[in-house]
């Protein structure tokens, strides 16, 4: 069966790549021996200088820097100021008012402002927002689009094919809001300072720090300033601060690197599935005002992924003074052909005719692109570890069929603050209850009941894949409403999916008409990204040699391809050699390669704060 | 309110007062887009950050200050509630305090560099600073002009595009290295002096948190143009902003006739 031959070739490419000395560790901050790597001898010259990578206690060019830190307490910390971060803030002040309690809360965000890095179609349920502040309107929350007509498409090459969106299938949106998610979380971000709650943008949380036996979270540790590419101290260079917290909740979103970094720690997904994933791009669209339909909400799926890979397509018209409407793309990480890339098949999607139709005579303003979880309530991890919790897209409560997860962010965000209250009232180490919480809330009866939807896109070994997918939907779903006894499974990581190059055909994508379709360079120009040249790339490897030797000569270097900003290039050395050439100036924060990589070599680590995208409302 | 510093102090204190200019700007990395009635470019809900060369300004006055030439730095902004965030920034870096002439919303667009001098003469007749130094020029507007007219309105010697500031060989001016077109130039100017920074003047520090928190309680004030007694009325209007000429594609040729072939064919050779 296809899974068994992906396991065992995946199991001989492990071979292959562990006879190559290899640098990981269990924890992904650990440095290494600088000595260690001496044994082996660099088949390429060094790309990754990073910190995280590299012990700057062994390094000379270090040895006269002051490498301490200043030390600042705080009640709780929360990293990552989102949906989930901010109402987990904004709950703990409520929570604080209404108790006569005091804590000092502070949130950190690495984007330059709050909402500069949220990325999201959206079409909003109101329900976790309107449980944390049920007077939203007259705070003036920017939910300015009831959505008013709801369609679904089946695209084929030529045709798009409504079918019927009937009352309760996750896909109807009567209730619902369309917005621009980085003006409603920029909004929170307000909220939450008049709450009392400090809020700094531009600090990008680096590390975690524990207790002295290493058994509890203590608190994190900002970005450190100021190194140079090559991994020396810059004049500039100034280290980072500690904040020392009783309790850290991390809000990062989909596959954050902190929090990746204690599921591995604490082994939180232990007896549960892995995540699952789906990358998703975004485009904001001057339409044209003959063609604008405010409140309008679309969703598809077809043309042109094939029926093997899971994906669809979303078009909201929004209503707030010009013609602009959202129009975006998804594409399952689960992916088995390396020569896909999820942006070109974006582009040739706007070339439907029924797609172009709405766009003619329109103007892209905008582009972004950001991995979403897909793995549902199988790939929860254990939400809880000694010092914190996880909260949001970070632990991954997208539903999936009904394409929103903001709303279960926002209540994740709240259930944890209560529980988090209680431990710190309670010195308790562990916010325990939070756990137990949300398995009580809605957001899991949600997430239990479209628990097998996704899944089924792989019935019978994935070959009636999106038929089967939707079959399902409609003759057992609908029905059932997730009451069925059994729980499908997701069949493994994305990464493993991915088959050798030599066993799947190139795709053929049609060049960008710069009308609809665009090429990659011109749409990352569009985020506005940025990062200080001279500092070690974040993206960073494990083994600097393993894309030569195994993601390129085996997958055919699938990251060139699966990044939506062109961060990774194969570029041709005098020798006629390929060498790997990270861009990272052009990273968006999208998280796509540390998640696709075959090999798993990419571990994203965050560059110094207040760098990456300038999303406006996006 | 106006701070008002009077004879004696000036002569107590150690090192130079340094006044330093910033403007808030879109950010230097971000695509700019003009708005659909041409009037100009989107600003809303862009992100925006600190004139580059301003924080040059900022940097070299901190580090005047680190080497005991100053005695005291004070950052100003004209613009917007919002260029607060600016002078934080600067306040961050190590500045002393900061002051904020704020416009009005109405007059935002249209203020140009002939109301900024003269808003910032406004100011140095009262704060007396021995050196300004600002910006050789926005990002934004690309004027180049405010350093060399706020000079001309106090009668100041100006010492624009500096790549070098540092006493002078009897200590008693500042001798300045300027960049110009055929080179460097160092010319040494007396105190009081209108300064502009050019880019490799220095290269700015971090503003980092533990700073940024400092910062939020040092002084900022607050003026308006009205108080400082000056008339903000337009000397020139806008008629358009366009997008610059879409780029034509070129065309590869596969030889020297092609070459030459081509450029008959255009006319641009006989």
């Amino acid at each position: 069966s296809k899974q068994t031959m992906l396991s065992s070739s995946r199991a001989a490419l492990v071979a292959a790549a562990a006879k190559l000395p290899r640098l990981v560790t269990r924890y992904g901050y650990c440095t290494t021996a600088a000595g260690e790597r001496q044994q082996q001898k660099p088949l390429s010259p060094k790309i990754t200088t990073h910190p995280t990578r590299n012990d700057r206690a062994k390094d000379p060019r270090w040895k006269d820097i002051d490498m301490t830190r200043a030390v600042d307490e705080a009640d709780v910390v929360i990293v990552g100021g989102g949906p989930a971060g901010l109402s987990a803030a904004c709950r703990l002040a409520q929570l604080n008012a209404e108790k006569g309690t005091e804590m000092r809360i502070v949130v950190l965000e690495k984007a330059s402002s709050v909402g500069a890095h949220i990325m999201s179609g959206a079409c909003l349920d109101p329900k976790g927002l309107v449980e944390l502040f049920p007077d939203w309107q007259e705070r003036g929350a920017p939910l300015h689009t009831p959505v008013t007509g709801d369609k679904f498409y089946m695209l084929t090459e030529k045709r798009a094919i409504p079918l019927p969106l009937l009352p309760g299938m996750p896909m109807h949106n009567h209730g619902n809001y369309i917005v621009r998610l980085g003006n409603v979380v920029a909004w929170l971000g307000e909220q939450a300072e008049s709450l009392g709650v400090e809020v700094y943008p531009g600090v990008a949380a680096a590390e975690v720090l524990y207790t002295e036996d290493g058994s509890a979270v203590k608190g994190v540790a900002t970005n450190d300033v100021g190194i140079a590419k090559d991994g020396s101290p810059k004049d500039s260079f100034e280290r980072g601060m500690e904040f020392h917290c009783k309790q850290l909740i991390i809000a990062e979103g989909t596959h954050g690197h902190l929090a990746k970094h204690l599921i591995n720690r604490y082994d939180l997904r232990a007896g549960r599935e892995p995540q699952t994933y789906g990358i998703g791009f975004k485009e904001l669209w001057e339409l044209s005002e003959d063609r604008w339909r405010p409140g309008y909400v679309e969703h598809g799926v077809g043309w042109p992924l094939d029926s093997g890979t899971y994906g669809g397509y979303f078009i909201y018209h929004l209503n707030e003074g010009s013609p602009l409407a959202a129009v975006g793309f998804v594409v399952g990480l689960d992916y088995s052909n390396p020569y896909l890339s999820p942006f070109r098949e974006f582009q040739q999607f706007k070339h439907h005719p029924h797609v172009a139709a709405a766009l003619t005579g329109g103007k892209r303003i905008g582009y972004g692109a950001r991995a979403l979880n897909e793995g549902g309530v199988q790939s929860l991890p254990k939400l809880t570890f000694p010092g914190g919790c996880l909260v949001g897209c970070t632990a991954g409560m997208i539903n999936v069929p009904k394409v929103k997860g903001t709303h279960n962010a926002m209540k994740s965000g709240s259930l944890a603050a209560e529980a988090v209250h209680e431990a710190i009232g309670s010195g308790e180490i562990e916010p325990a209850t939070y756990e137990e919480a949300l398995r009580n809330s809605w957001v899991y009866k949600e997430l239990h009941s479209v628990r097998n939807i996704r899944p089924s896109f792989h019935l019978l070994n994935g070959r009636l894949g999106m038929f089967g997918g939707m079959a399902y939907t409609g003759a057992v779903w609908y029905f059932t409403r997730g009451r069925e006894p059994w729980t499908f499974s997701h069949g493994g990581t994305d990464h493993e999916k991915l088959l050798p190059a030599k066993d799947c055909k190139p795709k053929d994508y049609p060049k960008p008409d710069n009308v609809l379709s665009f090429d990659l360079l011109s749409s990352v120009a569009l985020t506005s990204t940025n990062h200080d040249h001279d500092q070690p790339p974040h993206l960073t490897l494990y083994d600097d040699s393993v894309p030569g030797q195994v993601n390129l000569s085996v997958y055919d270097g699938p990251e060139q391809r699966f990044c939506p900003a062109g961060v990774y290039e194969y570029v041709e050395l005098d020798d006629g050699s390929k060498r790997l050439q990270i861009n990272a100036q052009n990273c968006i924060h999208c998280k796509t390669c540390d998640i696709k990589d075959p090999t798993q070599n990419i571990n994203w680590v965050t560059p110094q704060g207040g760098e990456g995208p300038a999303y406006n409302g996006m | 309110y106006i701070h008002i510093i009077n004879k004696a102090d000036m002569a107590a204190s150690k090192g130079l007062k340094i006044l330093v200019g910033c403007k808030r700007v879109i950010d230097y990395a971000v695509k700019v887009r003009v708005k659909p009635d041409r009037s100009g470019v989107v600003t809303e809900g862009v992100k925006h950050s600190m004139n580059p060369f301003d924080e040059i300004a900022v940097e070299e006055a901190v580090r005047m200050k680190e080497k005991k030439l100053a005695g005291e730095a004070v950052a100003i902004s004209v613009g917007p509630p919002q260029s607060q965030e600016t002078l934080r920034t600067a306040l961050a870096m190590g500045i002393d305090r900061a002051i904020h002439v704020e416009i009005p919303l109405a007059q935002l667009e249209k203020l140009q560099p002939i109301h900024v001098s003269k808003l910032l003469a406004k100011v140095c007749e009262s704060e007396k600073p021995d050196l300004v130094i600002l910006g050789k020029q926005a990002i934004d507007d690309d004027c180049n002009q405010t350093g060399q007219m706020l000079a001309a309105l106090l009668d100041w010697p100006q010492a624009t595009f500096a790549s070098k500031i540092e006493p002078s060989q009897d200590s008693k001016q500042l001798r300045v290295t300027r960049e110009v077109d055929g080179g460097m130039e160092t010319i040494d100017v007396s105190v009081p002096a209108v300064v502009t920074s050019d880019l490799r003047l220095n290269e700015p520090r971090y503003a980092t948190l533990p700073n940024i928190m400092k910062a939020k309680k040092k002084p900022l004030a607050k003026m308006s143009p009205d108080q400082l007694g000056v008339d903000l009325q337009p000397r020139q209007e806008v008629i358009s902003v366009e997008d610059p000429p879409v780029r034509k594609a070129g065309a590869k040729v596969e030889s020297v006739e092609d070459l030459v072939g081509k450029l008959r064919e255009k006319g641009l050779v006989k």
